[in-house]
């Protein structure tokens, strides 16, 4: 580590309690059956606010999470790739999707036993992949039913009535296929309470990545990681939102105190897109440079909902709570469940590399960089496709910006240590000395 | 002033001995299997062609893949700092430096002081390095030298569609069994590298002067292939394999 002590650091208090709901999630799910309950599988991006009202014991597992808990450990990981590849798949598919779906061929689910089948598959169509991911999981799994929502209804600046309509429109269907899959009566309260939890969850986790515009950054972006992990689990869930309370609680603590990540804070970078999971320590490399990821994008926008505050600055969106809006029906429900989801940054470059540039160049100003590791991520089309735009763009703003290939979820596509000399080289022309 | 640049790397180690600038020694080693041995080696050859002992030394510096390994340093800077600032000294109008090593290319745009200000290097596979041309010219069965001699006489250049050297490999002998003279193909080898480094040249946006340093300058049929890929000249240096070092030595210069 650097010599240059500037700043107290503490380990976060909340720290264990992360971990906890991280393993509680993963147990309940392959019990769910032993206490009589159901288990439904699904994409991080999925409206998972809907099936809660199918009652208190539904769990469920979140593909892309999941996926890559297995990339961090490595022996699985290959052991699903290469049963991956042995099926068919070709390697160059979503590294998340085939570490998914080799955990399936084998019939091991990385916390031990065989892999928990789900008894519906609840998912929506983000990206090329999510859209055929779980065709491949019902035709490895057969006979689980699926039902999928299309949200490819274009930016949300464009967004309109009709388009929310499209969405919404659906839901109302997913929920009538729930109560007929499952046989269970759909509780419309339980869903209020989901979406006022995850539109809370959400703008917490937004609240939370706001503090770190302080100098020094309270958080960095490995210890994020595990945080906003939760609620790509579970936004909708009352412990998430109220675990994201605690969280933000903490960190303006921190603030307040000058509590910083890593105590030779002298460089602020954020990165882009899925890091490769099983090489978490580029992140601790970094701080030998006393150079702090303060996050990105993509950890920022996955789970955070943001909004343009009146000074012209991002902060957290503005929750249906907060503006006093009493949620009544489904209808209404689902339609505020729509819009906020719709809203969320990481969905918007789906359309164009231009806006996702803009939020890029908006944090790499209000979060005070002075530089930008991109991670030209092979395993991830959806989140890399425009990355080499967004550089041209952050390059033209001022912001210089290092670049690195690799894969999320392959470590064969990923060459630490060639990372780490280019990390050396950026530092070097950043000026900053170890 | 006497200072000492290493450069650690990865198939062969320079040393140059400065004297107020002026470069005084050199030594140059293979890297092998015991680098360390190899720099002491290069080190000691140096200080003899130099005339000089350790002990007149004032600062040494290492650049170079292995420079954590280097003997006697006093700190190291990165290839890509190194190749900067010993070309700027050299070429002040230099604004893009090209370095193709023997397990890396590199394109390094710069500024007046030799300050960087964007650098492209390519990625996990070596298909845009040197190691790249010595698999091909195994596979020819020629050495590097006539390799690139060859590839100024073809005259029915041949596309190849080079991703990475062992693909590369099976093409070659695809086309030697193709009866494809052996001309074509060493053009079609280095037209394949030097669009990969054009492309690390482009991303950082390149100006000229374009200097073109590392080993694989000395390569007359791949400068040949870069300049048209480049549509513009390259400026090689004197000894382009040691500017790293130079650049090193320039360094220590400064500390």
């Amino acid at each position: 580590m650097a010599t240059k002590q500037k700043y107290e650091t503490q380990p976060l208090k909340c720290w264990g309690k992360a971990k906890e709901i991280r393993e509680t999630f993963y147990r309940d799910y392959a019990r769910a059956h032993e206490r009589g309950g159901l288990r439904w599988a699904g994409g991080a991006w999925t409206f998972g606010a809907i099936p809660c009202g199918l009652g208190d014991d539904v769990w469920s597992i979140t593909s892309e999470p999941y996926a890559a808990s297995i990339a961090a450990n490595k022996e699985f990981s290959m052991r699903c790739l290469e049963a991956t590849e042995r099926a068919g798949y070709a390697r160059d598919l979503c590294s998340y999707m085939r570490n998914y779906w080799g955990s399936v061929i084998l019939n091991e689910y990385l916390w031990g036993g065989p892999f928990p089948r789900p008894d519906f598959i609840w998912q929506d169509h983000i990206c090329c992949s999510h859209a055929k991911w779980y065709q491949v999981v019902c035709d490895l799994e057969p006979g689980i039913p699926q039902f999928c929502i299309d949200v490819a209804v274009g930016p949300y600046n464009e967004i309109t009535e009709n388009r929310v309509d499209y969405i919404v429109g659906q839901m109302h269907d997913g929920i009538a296929w729930l109560e007929g899959v499952t046989g269970r009566t759909y509780d419309d309260e339980k869903l209020i309470q989901a979406v006022y939890n995850e539109c809370r969850s959400t703008a917490l986790w937004a609240e939370v990545c706001t503090l770190n515009k302080a100098i020094p950054a309270p958080l960095e972006e490995k210890t994020m990681y595990s945080l906003y992990v939760l609620g790509t689990l579970m936004k909708h869930s009352k412990v998430v939102a109220d675990f994201y309370k605690e969280l933000r609680d903490e960190v303006r603590e921190r603030v307040a105190n000058q509590i910083a990540a890593i105590p030779n804070e002298q460089c602020r970078l954020m990165s882009d897109t899925q890091p490769p999971w099983g090489f978490l320590s580029l992140f601790r490399y970094l701080q030998e440079f006393g150079a702090v990821s303060i996050g990105s994008l993509y950890t920022f926008g996955l789970i955070g909902m943001w909004e343009v505050k009146p000074d012209g600055t991002w902060g957290p969106r503005t929750t249906p709570q907060e503006q006093g809006v009493d949620i009544k029906n489904r209808d209404q429900a689902l339609r505020i469940l729509a819009d906020w989801n719709l809203s969320k940054p990481e969905w918007q470059h789906f359309y164009s590399p231009h806006l996702k540039t803009d939020m890029m160049v908006r944090i790499a100003k209000e979060w005070s960089l002075d530089g930008v590791m991109l991670h030209y991520n092979r395993g991830c089309e959806g989140l890399t496709v425009g990355i080499a735009e967004n550089r041209l763009g952050l390059i033209e703003a001022g912001f210089p910006v290092m670049t690195f290939e690799g894969n999320m979820g392959d470590e064969r596509e990923f060459d630490l240590h060639k990372t780490m000399t280019r990390v050396d080289a950026f530092m070097e022309t950043l000026g900053v000395k170890k | 002033m006497i200072t000492v640049g290493i450069d650690m790397g990865s198939k062969t180690i320079k040393v140059v001995v400065l004297r107020d600038g002026e470069i005084i020694g050199r030594g140059i080693e293979l890297a092998g299997f015991e680098s360390r041995a190899a720099a002491e080696k290069a080190f000691d050859t140096a200080l003899q062609s130099a005339g000089i002992s350790k002990a007149d030394i004032d600062g040494i510096v290492a650049t170079g893949a292995g420079r954590k390994n280097a003997p006697h340093t006093d700190r190291d800077i990165t290839e890509v700092g190194g190749d900067a600032k010993g070309v700027v000294n050299l070429y002040p109008n230099a604004r893009t430096v090209i370095d193709v090593g023997a397990e890396e290319g590199r394109a390094i745009r710069c500024n007046e002081e030799g300050k960087v200000l964007d650098f492209a290097l390519n990625e996990k596979c070596a298909a845009g390095a040197g190691a790249f041309t010595e698999a091909m010219s195994r596979a020819l069965e020629v050495s590097v030298e006539e390799l690139g001699q060859m590839s100024l006489r073809s005259e029915n250049p041949t596309p190849m569609n080079a991703q990475c050297a062992v693909f590369a490999e099976s093409e070659v002998v695809s086309l030697l069994h193709n009866k494809t003279p052996k001309e074509d193909i060493s053009r079609a080898v280095h037209d394949a590298i030097a669009s990969r480094i054009v492309s690390l040249a482009r991303k950082v946006g390149f100006e000229p002067d374009v200097v073109f340093i590392g080993g694989v300058a000395h390569n007359a049929g791949f400068v040949d292939s870069l300049e048209r890929a480049l549509e513009c000249k390259v400026t090689i240096p004197e000894n382009p394999e040691y500017i790293g070092a130079y650049g090193a030595a320039l360094a220590a210069a400064e500390s």
